[in-house]
């Protein structure tokens, strides 16, 4: 690794900018920008520092005001951080994000196929493209939903892709996330904040709006209700005031003018859904659920959660009631499942996906245990059940005995690891202090698919704001900036 | 509206009204007993106690500080004044989205000032070491905030069925706490003339902020039977009995008419009659008869008010309401 020297960089502003072998969200590996670059270093270098600051200043306290705040687990009750937020916005241009459109569409076309597929008739396991074990064993297969019939066959309503980009700037799929993804509210807001702060560079830059996602998601929450029912009440149903993304779903049921629930909001009988309100029962048709599985019926899935609603299953599955996303979609974003999502696409589709996947290897296939364990030093290896960066080695920087700890694990339950080679995604300028500095960053478009697939172009880019870091997750020292994808 | 949300608004504002009826039956009895004898004081605050309801696990035990400690900061006493403002805020954390930001502002600030580690550790020896300036200024704040929070509330959120619901919880309170009030000041003062009582007639009058108004509508000469009849049947002074029930009555019309229940007829006859006996009844003839029984029956007619309210528009039952 090198620190560009002075002569590649005049700027002051420059003098730690970063760059190596990864992707440069901003220069060519040679130090010369990318064009659709030139303006946006131009505006933020021209800045006196007391400007920056202000300006800094200006979006910190518009996000404490709004109260966007999440909850950091493990802490005394109450605990709520802002989300960190860069003011340096990341660029994708028109080129870039019509092939990311293609691809996403492709991928959560074929993902829907596939679930309804493994609920029901079961051909790609027949046809031996999918191990019937890598299904059944997931923890997130619900043999509840075999036989059942979805409206519009749509099991995952609502999708966030992590996208990140190789040394080479290609796109790739990283993870998909097909339960309850969250962070849109985010990507709105971020924008909000970034027209307030900055209008003249925005209005330099031909930006496509974003703001149309929540009419879009209620269309699309909207197509899917049950049949014979032409005025849907629609629902966002929350955990509550304790989860760590309450803010977002507040956010989304009041753009949406939908009504916020929660599990004791709602009662069934005779199969039908109602919510209570001081004017008595009011059915309710669709519920955008940010509840997951396990807790959101404990007649039908965890007997223990007092979040869910006693019934509601049985009234899904007379289809009295839409839930967006369906249950079990789960079993389709498992990281081992991730490694057959080309065979997928190319099964149901007959198309090469556009999107390529990060390599994985799975310890279930003994060639390929072989080569993980004989190179954990060079891989990360991730833990299939778990997510925020938790339960994960990073190769290069661990320690022999955690090295050791691994293959252990990873021997006793090979379905329980997939291992990916190190890699070093893309970085992009972040403002840190008064200076320039490039920090890695992902990606997540959100995609959603009501009578067809809709994808506004934009998404959260997430941000790793500690040097060096890989982790972009809030709970571990992340942030954010707006995306912009040029028209 | 949800039958969650109301509740929880319902409660926020509750609480918030019991929080401030409490401080200031303290901040009123502490400041009138640097005039008076222990003997009378001990007097005083058990008439303090029987007007908050005898709270759960509070004796007298002759010590004035340690009593305004535990009816301030004991969180273990559900009804202190902490655990109150701790309540109301947990309830308007549920409903965020319902209430303006001023309103949550004003609220978490006021949490955030009450729940102040400092404060809590040493408040009761400092209190006792300072003598009466400290824990008044802090109880004159405790006021203010929550005088602010009903001024911020009224300006800048929807007088809609919300707000309603929020002006029944305060008014319900204050007419069962005013009622209760003057039914501790009846059984220990009224009829025994004991020469001079200025300070505990002007303490009751005070305990309802009604001093200043009692003296515009009477001049400062405090008669028993006036302060009963103005603090009782009053049709203009927010404090009295009649004008918080009359508030109630007229929020829960509004909320009738916005969510159109056909089966309010129960809770309309209840709220109604108790505005009728109050409207119509002189203060002269409740005293000729059984005065803690008028008192008590308001409490009771308040509490069944309370009860109908839940079943008609928050706890009902399923079967009853697939059936209306």
């Amino acid at each position: 690794m090198q620190t560009a020297g002075s002569s590649q960089f005049e700027h002051a502003a420059l003098k730690n900018y970063l760059l190596d072998h990864a992707y440069d969200e901003m220069f060519l590996g040679t130090g010369e920008l990318h064009a659709h670059c030139r303006q946006l270093l131009e505006h933020f270098t021209s800045l006196p520092e007391e400007e920056l600051q202000r300006r800094k200043q200006a979006a910190d306290l518009s996000f404490l005001n709004q109260g966007i705040t999440f909850t950091v687990y493990g802490r005394e009750e109450g605990t709520e951080k802002i989300f960190p937020y860069d003011l340096v916005p990341r660029i994708v241009t028109a080129a870039e994000w019509a092939t990311v459109e293609i691809g996403l569409a492709q991928r959560i076309t074929a993902l829907n196929l596939f679930l309804k597929d493994i609920y029901n008739e079961g051909r790609i396991l027949a046809d031996g493209v999918v191990p019937r074990e890598m299904v059944y064993s997931c923890k997130h297969y619900r043999r509840q939903m075999s036989g059942l019939q979805v409206p519009r066959n749509v099991y995952v309503a609502v999708c966030g892709t992590d996208l990140i980009r190789m040394e080479n700037g290609e796109f790739v799929v990283l993870e998909d996330n097909l339960r309850v993804p969250s962070g849109v509210s985010y990507m709105l807001t971020n924008r909000r904040v970034m027209k307030r702060i900055f209008p003249e560079l925005f209005r330099s830059y031909n930006v496509r709006p974003i703001e149309q996602y929540t009419q879009l998601l209620l269309g699309a929450l909207r197509s899917l209700a049950p049949e014979g029912r032409p005025e849907p009440n629609i629902v966002l149903l929350s955990p509550g005031v304790f989860n760590s993304a309450y803010y977002e779903h507040a956010y989304l049921a009041r753009q949406m003018g939908i009504e916020l629930v929660e599990g004791r909001d709602l009662v069934t009988h005779d199969n039908i859904v109602y919510m209570r309100t001081t004017n008595g029962l009011r059915r309710v048709d669709v519920i955008y659920r940010r509840v997951d599985d396990d807790f959101i019926d404990p007649l039908a899935f965890r007997g223990d959660s007092i979040l869910g609603v006693a019934g509601l299953f049985n009234a899904y599955r007379a289809g009295n009631v839409t839930l967006a996303n369906a249950f079990g979609t789960g079993v389709a974003d498992d990281k081992a499942l991730y490694a057959y999502v080309p065979d997928i696409i190319k099964y149901y589709l007959s198309e090469d996906p556009v999107l390529k996947n990060v390599e994985t290897f799975l310890p279930t296939r003994p060639k390929e245990r072989q080569h993980v364990l004989a190179n954990l030093d060079k891989l990360v290896v991730k833990a299939v059940g778990e997510s925020g960066g938790y339960g994960m080695l990073i190769g290069p920087q661990s320690t022999a005995a955690e090295r050791e700890e691994f293959a252990r694990k990873i021997e006793a339950d090979p379905r329980n690891y997939i291992a990916q080679p190190t890699i070093s995604f893309s970085r992009a300028p972040c403002l840190i202090g008064n200076e320039l500095e490039s920090r890695h960053v992902d990606l997540r478009p959100y995609v959603l698919f009501g009578d067809k697939v809709t994808i506004v172009p934009g998404g959260l880019t997430r941000v790793a704001l500690n040097r060096g870091s890989l982790v972009v997750n809030s709970s571990q020292g992340g942030g954010s900036k707006d995306t912009w994808v040029l028209s | 509206m949800l039958s969650r949300v109301a509740d929880s608004l319902y409660w926020m504002s509750r609480y918030l009204e019991r929080a401030e009826h409490t401080t200031r039956l303290l901040d009123v009895n502490l400041n009138l007993m640097l005039d008076e004898s222990a003997a009378s004081a001990e007097r005083r605050w058990r008439r303090v106690l029987q007007a908050l309801g005898w709270p759960k696990d509070i004796e007298w035990t002759g010590e004035p500080y340690s009593l305004t400690y535990s009816m301030t900061f004991d969180t273990t006493n559900k009804a202190s004044i902490l655990a109150c403002i701790i309540s109301a805020r947990e309830n308007s954390r549920h409903v965020r989205e319902q209430i303006s930001t001023e309103q949550w502002h004003r609220l978490n600030s006021l949490y955030l000032q009450v729940t102040r580690p400092e404060l809590q550790m040493g408040k009761q020896t400092e209190a006792q070491a300072a003598g009466v300036a400290q824990p008044s200024e802090f109880l004159q704040s405790v006021m203010e905030a929550v005088h602010q929070f009903q001024g911020v509330t009224d300006s800048t959120m929807n007088h809609g069925e919300g707000w309603q619901f929020i002006q029944v919880g305060r008014y319900i309170e204050r007419a069962s706490a005013t009622a209760l009030l003057l039914e501790a000041y009846h059984s220990d003062l009224w009829g025994k003339g004991e020469g001079n009582e200025y300070l505990d007639w002007m303490g009751l009058l005070r305990s309802a902020t009604a001093f200043e108004a009692y003296c515009k509508v009477y001049t400062a000469d405090l008669t028993p039977d006036r302060i009963f009849e103005f603090l009782l049947l009053d049709e203009e002074f927010p404090h009295s009995v009649r004008f918080s029930i009359d508030s109630v009555g007229c929020a829960l019309e509004k909320i009738q008419e916005k969510s159109g229940k056909s089966r309010a007829e129960g809770l309309q006859r209840l709220s109604r009659r108790l505005q009728a006996s109050l409207s119509y009844s002189s203060a002269e003839e409740i005293l000729r008869e059984d005065v803690i029984g008028y008192l008590r029956g308001i409490q009771s007619q308040c509490r069944a008010i309370h009860d109908t309210i839940y079943e008609l528009y928050v706890d009902y039952s399923i079967q009853a309401a697939l059936a209306g």
